[in-house]
């Protein structure tokens, strides 16, 4: 955890010594070219608290990465605000770090160089960083290519390189946009349990966007499901099974009745959703 | 068009002898040869060298042939050299008819030849003596040392023994005669299926040429100094027009304020072909060394320019934000993130240029220039020196070849990851 007691803001905030990601009434509608606007989100209002793990689903278009980008400080929103540790977030930071699906590695550097960027970036010493970088890959299993050239690594690899990285740089809270989505089936369950491990090791806030209800319930302390037009929150659950499956067999997890009732029930929440827009669109048309 | 006959049918024959060798004692084992789908799969297609080798030796042999080269042991019929002759037979106004013969020497292309020695003989109709180059034609004036001449009423009604008549022509021993309008004869030696030397000369001939002009040097200047001049000038322009295009382009790919200050003046300017500069630049700078290096940075800016613009743009977003959320400063993004990734861009740019420059650079010494490679060839051009011009078409298409390679080199060296991301 990140305190700057130089900063006045960051004592406001540290009060309760958490770093709280508050979202206040967030809106963001914006104008289309050709005439008509999106209400991409519509007040939608949250507080995370530090080392909450989150999940967040919902059909295309409801406005998740919308949010995710938000919090990155990628796009500024036209109602509403986002503050961490009651500061004001007005632009990308290195507190808030995030790990994207893919293609967000710098190709021409190695993978220490990758890991290392942010480090490097805020001027670090070498022998300051190097210590931790080194631990960092040896967690994430890299610890054998950290010589190697991104385009030499296989796609989970490359997603681990990027979680290494976004940790080196000991963020206060990690935005995941669909970081799991690009791997095959089989890569991506090991990829959930070393998410599990490095939120238990590391007590970061994550907040992950998926597409996978199944991903959404393993990894969700919290999972938020989204509603289409306008973006809003719909429904918001507190699972047991991300603390359950850290260290654990997740497929033992999976096999949990009760796991497989919540699939279901969120499952067809989503479908609903899904038919209603197609619905809408159906009538639109007509 | 026998050439293009002999091109195919070389081509036919090559690629049936090679099958027919190849096909018994090639070991497939990689991967590639093992795909049984290659008609369509471009991946599968790998140039056969052998293909590679017999093509050029194939240019080489038929260059070789149609020029009577030494190097070549099959030759296209050549042009007759040699002693020739063929009578005419002289019809005086009264009837009379006289026989006369000519004898032609027809000596080889740029030598000095002399007609032989003959006896004038018996009867009104002397005997003549003609010497001719080979590939040209001689007049005759038979009659400048006959007793009664066309202008007596003489005509020549036969040639040997063939009845003609003006503006007809007739095949004699190793030629043909044409007897003009006027009634005089023009005696064209057989010309064979060989190109001239003054069209195209043999490989030797260049060879010497490239040995000659290496030394003792034209117009002044060694082979090696008028290509040095161009390299050097294409180098110089290159570098000024990437100086000042790569930030140009990047700062397009940045700032929509410098987007929309540049890009009327980059649109406008990047179809504008370098060379209808040139007649610009030499009102403004003149023929020396400023004018030439002034052209080359025009026609590498625009290039470089709009592929550094495409290589910001080609930045994938995600890496952009990672590197802020990574706390990187926009200084530290632009240096860590949009320099290197714009590379491959810009070494496309780059290979792009220099092949343009290249062209422009012996364009333009086309024109106007004390040395160079377009100097050399456009003046050798002049005196018909067709070695010289073939030899430096040669040189400078080796050099383009060769800077294009380099370029990929260093492409390979520095920028590993493009195409495999």
């Amino acid at each position: 955890m990140r305190t700057r007691f130089h900063d006045i803001e960051a004592i406001k905030g540290a009060w309760c010594l958490m770093s709280t990601l508050s979202i206040n009434n967030l809106s963001m509608r914006f104008d289309l070219p050709g005439g008509g606007h999106v209400q991409a989100l519509k007040n939608v209002s949250l507080e995370l608290s530090s080392g909450e793990l989150m999940s967040v689903l919902g059909p295309s278009g409801c406005g998740k990465s919308t949010l995710l980008n938000i919090l990155a400080g990628f796009l500024a929103p036209t109602e509403g605000s986002v503050t961490l540790d009651g500061r004001p977030v007005t632009g990308p930071g290195a507190e808030r770090g995030m790990v994207f699906q893919q293609g967000a590695l710098f190709e021409w550097m190695s993978v220490r160089d990758n890991v290392s960027f942010g480090p490097r970036m805020a001027g670090q010493k070498k022998k300051d960083y190097i210590d931790n970088v080194n631990h960092l890959l040896d967690v994430v299993g890299l610890k054998d290519f950290k010589d190697k050239s991104i385009y030499e690594l296989s796609g989970g690899m490359q997603q681990r390189v990027a979680l290494a990285r976004c940790l080196a740089n000991e963020p206060d809270v990690i935005l995941m946009d669909e970081p799991l989505g690009a791997l095959d089936a089989l890569t991506r369950e090991k990829m959930q349990g070393l998410v599990l491990r490095l939120w238990k090791e590391t007590g970061k806030t994550i907040i992950l966007i998926t597409h996978s209800v199944e991903e959404a319930l393993l990894l969700g302390e919290r999972l938020l499901v989204m509603a289409p037009r306008p973006g809003r929150i719909h429904e918001e659950y507190r699972l047991p099974f991300a603390a359950e499956g850290v260290g654990k067999d997740l497929r033992a997890v999976k096999r949990d009745p009760d796991f497989g009732k919540k699939r279901e029930e969120i499952l067809s929440m989503i479908w609903d959703m899904e038919e209603e827009i197609m619905g809408r669109t159906e009538e639109a048309t007509a | 068009m026998i050439v293009l006959i002999i091109y195919i049918a070389a081509f036919c024959a090559a690629l049936i002898v090679v099958h027919l060798v190849t096909s018994r004692i090639k070991v497939r084992s990689d991967f590639t040869s093992l795909k049984t789908v290659t008609f369509g799969d471009e991946s599968a297609v790998r140039p056969n060298r052998w293909a590679s080798i017999l093509s050029v030796l194939t240019l080489f042999l038929l260059w070789g042939a149609f020029t009577g080269s030494d190097w070549v042991p099959v030759h296209a019929p050549g042009p007759f050299i040699g002693d020739t002759q063929f009578t005419y037979t002289l019809e005086a106004p009264d009837g009379a008819r006289d026989q006369a013969t000519v004898y032609a020497r027809v000596f080889p292309a740029r030598e000095k030849g002399a007609p032989q020695e003959v006896e004038p003989g018996t009867g009104f109709a002397k005997n003549d003596s003609i010497a001719v180059a080979a590939w040209r034609s001689d007049l005759i004036l038979i009659d400048k040392n006959d007793e009664i001449t066309r202008k007596d009423g003489a005509k020549v009604v036969e040639i040997d023994g063939q009845p003609v008549s003006p503006g007809s022509r007739v095949e004699v021993a190793h030629g043909s005669v044409a007897v003009t309008s006027k009634g005089s004869l023009n005696f064209v030696p057989y010309a064979g299926m060989q190109m001239e030397p003054i069209w195209l000369p043999a490989p030797e001939a260049v060879v010497a040429r490239i040995k000659e002009i290496s030394t003792q040097g034209y117009q002044n200047f060694t082979l090696w100094e008028h290509l040095y001049w161009s390299l050097l000038r294409v180098i110089v322009g290159f570098l000024c027009g990437a100086i000042i295009g790569i930030p140009l382009g990047y700062a397009m790919g940045l700032s929509g304020w410098f987007r929309g200050w540049f890009d009327p003046i980059v649109e406008f300017m990047r179809p504008v072909p370098p060379l209808a500069l040139i007649p610009l630049v030499i009102i403004w700078a003149g023929i020396g060394e400023s004018g030439k290096i002034i052209l080359l940075f025009l026609a590498a800016l625009w290039i470089m320019a709009i592929s550094a613009r495409a290589g910001v743009s080609g930045v994938a977003i995600a890496k952009v934000h990672a590197a802020y959320s990574l706390g990187a400063s926009r200084w530290q993004v632009l240096r860590q993130v949009i320099v290197p990734n714009s590379m491959p861009e810009i070494f496309t740019g780059a290979r792009v240029a220099m092949g343009v420059c290249w062209g422009t650079v012996v364009a333009a010494e086309l024109v106007a220039a004390e040395k160079g490679a377009g100097m050399m060839i456009m003046v050798a051009s002049r005196f018909q020196l067709t070695d010289i011009v073939l030899m430096g078409i040669i040189m400078i298409g080796v050099i383009g070849f060769s800077i294009d390679i380099l370029m990929r080199k260093a492409e390979d060296w520095l920028v590993p990851w493009k195409g495999r991301t």
